[in-house]
């Protein structure tokens, strides 16, 4: 499955004639929502610790270019390396290299957006290095061939009965009448075949959840231990990350700790928090002998100074997604690229450009629920209204809808004729619906009578019925 | 006897072109809550499409003819959160780089108004007289709840309504799926969304669907009326102005 961001109306479609995703998706209101929604009560003061969490973001978008120089030298005090990468392409190159310089012929992987982002598992397949995700979820999707479909959760949109056939055709060394049915099943199936993996990996690569300047850290949370025997059994480790992940210190790390688990999962904490600092000293008895963190900017650094500068303060807890009206309904697929929901409407135009992700910013109504959960208080709408404004600034807008707008404003800035346009309307519209209460379609069955009736106006103006009252 | 607030009534292009008995119950609830109602002439439409669309250029243009006739009023009041947002929010940003407008943007959205929480915070009403007979499911619509924060003062109108019983949904916070100009671009996800919000209606039981906006209800009444479902959906004002009794929105005469 690679699907395109251009075709979101037929990848829509395509999705809510889904049943079984859209069972999988109705989990997205008992799940995440409801855990979020307890963990945030048990809590108490959330919102102080998202004001705190916003400004401690924003402090680190404006001190972006200090900030990073300082992990970096941090990071190399320490005997580890700091790659910039400006593009997907050049991402790819440097780990490559340093996949070849280790002599890697197997990579373990810990869950990694900014890998997806760059499509790496796809470079290092071409190049006769194999990747192996160590997630469960991106375990599961990677033998499925398909992308993840949410930001924290990759397989979400999979039920329990999809995994076990997805085993059974890959696990063929197993028991072909073994039991799958029960969650725990798949779990110890997956663990037992990836414990080989570990072990064998010649190289690991995590992301990161946060950077941390000052220690020249990379943190990362797990609920898996995953993220662990990635990083610390074979002899070179890489992190992946994109460059605004960097923040002052460890106690701000702590703060988004806090914003990010109960915002994710609903967790007071995850089950592991790792802390990463280069590699193994002389004193210390593991960890890998070669420690690298690449940092990806594609587009990143373009948005600051912008309307979508806020969009970078995003900590990556899904909440955003997990609470929209649209994402709910379509799932992380449809989107075609890897941030779907409202992080992706926001962020991705800056990654991707709008000739690609035209319709993520697009596709919604403004209800600003993202805005109401997002731990660090992004406005969301905010910044996809702003692409929509980019879009129409440059004319990239699609003409149809542009056309019958600017048809409208045109009218809409000329009261006179407005009122004129609106008196006949009611009136057409009163005769189309007729006995009926409601018009069932116009000529052209699109849009709205595509799904629903226009209900029938009275037939006159509130206008014209108080200047004659 | 104190004096009486003038208020200018911004009545919204969908109830002007399609329900004016929505513009009239407003008119009702405000003098029954002893102000002075004017309906300026040149009022056509908030510019929301256009502001949301990104056509900034036009949404200006409209915000400063909205201002030019509405900024001597002692408030503005709406029987729409959504046109109401764009007022009190969306006209300050839009013309926050305008050297005459930007501070009457902000003036005039300081005293902008949805319809009934204006009723109950600055009138101070705490009922109606008003009878109505139903069982009335209210759905918030997201910018009456989160851009002008209106939740508690229409269910506390409504409850006082003689022979009405509110049902609530079970999820209040979701959105419809109208959007505005959403629901014309992306009709699949449109319909999907109205579908959970009518199922949620069905499940309370609720022969009403009521709500502070009307673009919502028009979009929710035209989708039950193409699949044939019979709730009857009218705007909270027409039933807290006790106007309610003719056809509901989409209701048929033969």
């Amino acid at each position: 499955m690679n699907l395109d961001p251009r075709n979101f109306p037929q990848n829509v479609h395509t999705a809510l004639g889904d049943t079984r995703l859209k069972s999988a998706l109705a989990r997205l209101k008992t799940h995440f929502s409801v855990s979020r929604k307890k963990s945030i009560a048990r809590f108490g003061d959330f919102e102080t610790l998202r004001e705190t969490g916003r400004a401690i973001r924003d402090h680190a978008i404006e001190h972006l270019d200090t900030l990073l120089e300082t992990f970096e030298k941090n990071v190399t005090a320490r005997c580890g390396h700091v790659h910039w990468a400006r593009t997907p392409a050049e991402a790819c190159e440097i780990i490559l290299t340093i996949l070849r310089e280790a002599g890697a012929k197997t990579v373990t992987k810990g869950k990694t957006m900014v890998s997806e982002e760059i499509d790496l598992n796809t470079y290092l397949e071409e190049a006769g290095i194999a990747p192996v995700e160590t997630d469960l979820g991106e375990y599961i999707i990677q033998l499925r061939g398909e992308p993840p479909s949410h930001i924290i959760a990759p397989a979400f949109h999979l039920h329990k009965d999809q995994v076990a056939e997805t085993f059974r055709k890959a696990h063929t060394t197993l028991d072909p009448d073994r039991a799958l049915t029960e969650r725990s099943a798949l779990v110890g199936e997956a663990r037992t075949m990836l414990r080989a993996r570990f072990a064998a990996a010649d190289a690991g690569i995590t992301g990161a959840n946060f950077l941390s300047a000052a220690d020249g850290a990379a943190v990362i949370v797990t609920n898996e231990g995953n993220g662990d025997l990635t990083r610390l059994l074979p002899k070179t480790h890489i992190v992946l990350t994109g460059i605004e992940k960097v923040v002052a210190n460890m106690d701000e790390v702590a703060v988004l700790l806090r914003l990010l688990t109960r915002s994710a999962t609903g967790q007071d904490i995850t089950s592991y928090v790792s802390v990463m600092t280069g590699p193994r000293a002389a004193d210390e008895t593991d960890g890998p002998q070669n420690f690298h963190v690449v940092l990806v900017d594609h587009g990143r650094s373009d948005l600051i100074g912008t309307e979508a500068q806020d969009i970078l303060r995003c900590i990556r807890c899904s909440a955003c997604m997990n609470h929209c009206p649209i994402y709910m309904a379509v799932g992380g697929h449809a989107y075609g690229a890897t941030y779907p929901g409202p992080l992706g409407a926001a962020l991705n135009p800056g990654l991707i450009g709008m000739a690609l992700a035209h319709h993520h910013p697009n596709a919604s109504t403004f209800c600003g629920r993202c805005e109401e959960v997002c731990p660090v208080k992004i406005p969301l709408p905010k910044i996809m209204r702003h692409w929509r404004a980019q879009e129409y600034a440059k004319g990239l807008a699609p003409k149809m809808p542009v056309f019958a707008l600017a048809l409208w404003a045109f009218a809409a800035k000329r009261p006179t004729l407005y009122k004129f346009g609106a008196r006949i309307g009611a009136r057409v519209l009163k005769f189309m619906a007729g006995r009926r209460g409601a018009v069932r379609a116009l000529p052209l069955k699109n849009g709205w009578f595509a799904v629903r009736d226009f209900p029938a106006p009275q037939g006159q103006t509130f206008q014209e019925m108080w200047r004659r009252r | 006897m104190s004096v009486r607030p003038r208020v200018g009534l911004f009545v919204t292009c969908l109830v002007d072109l399609v329900r004016p008995q929505i513009g009239f119950a407003a008119v009702k609830l405000l003098v029954d809550a002893g102000c002075e109602v004017s309906v300026p002439a040149s009022q056509t439409c908030c510019g929301q499409p256009a502001w949301n669309a990104g056509k900034d250029a036009d949404a200006a243009a409209i915000a400063r003819q909205v201002i030019d006739a509405f900024e001597g009023f002692d408030y503005v009041v709406v029987p729409s959160g959504s046109c109401g947002g764009m007022l009190r929010r969306h006209y300050p940003e839009c013309l926050k780089n305008d050297p005459t407008y930007a501070a009457r943007a902000r003036a005039m959205a300081a005293k902008t108004f949805e319809l009934m929480s204006f009723l109950v915070r600055v009138r101070g009403v705490t009922k109606v007289d008003a009878k109505f007979d139903g069982r009335v499911a209210y759905h918030d619509s997201c910018s009456s709840l989160r851009e002008m924060g209106v939740r508690a003062e229409p269910r506390q109108l409504l409850a006082s309504v003689a022979g009405l019983t509110i049902t609530e949904l079970g999820e209040p916070e979701i959105c419809c799926g109208f959007g505005g100009l959403f629901s014309v671009k992306y009709p699949e996800i449109s319909e999907q969304m109205a579908d959970g919000k009518i199922a949620d209606t069905l499940s309370t039981g609720a022969d009403v669907l009521t709500g502070p906006d009307f673009g919502c209800l028009l979009h929710l009444a035209g989708r039950m009326k193409r699949q044939g479902i019979a709730v009857k959906v009218r705007h909270a004002a027409e039933i807290l102005a006790g106007t309610s009794d003719g056809p509901a929105l989409g209701e048929g005469t033969g």
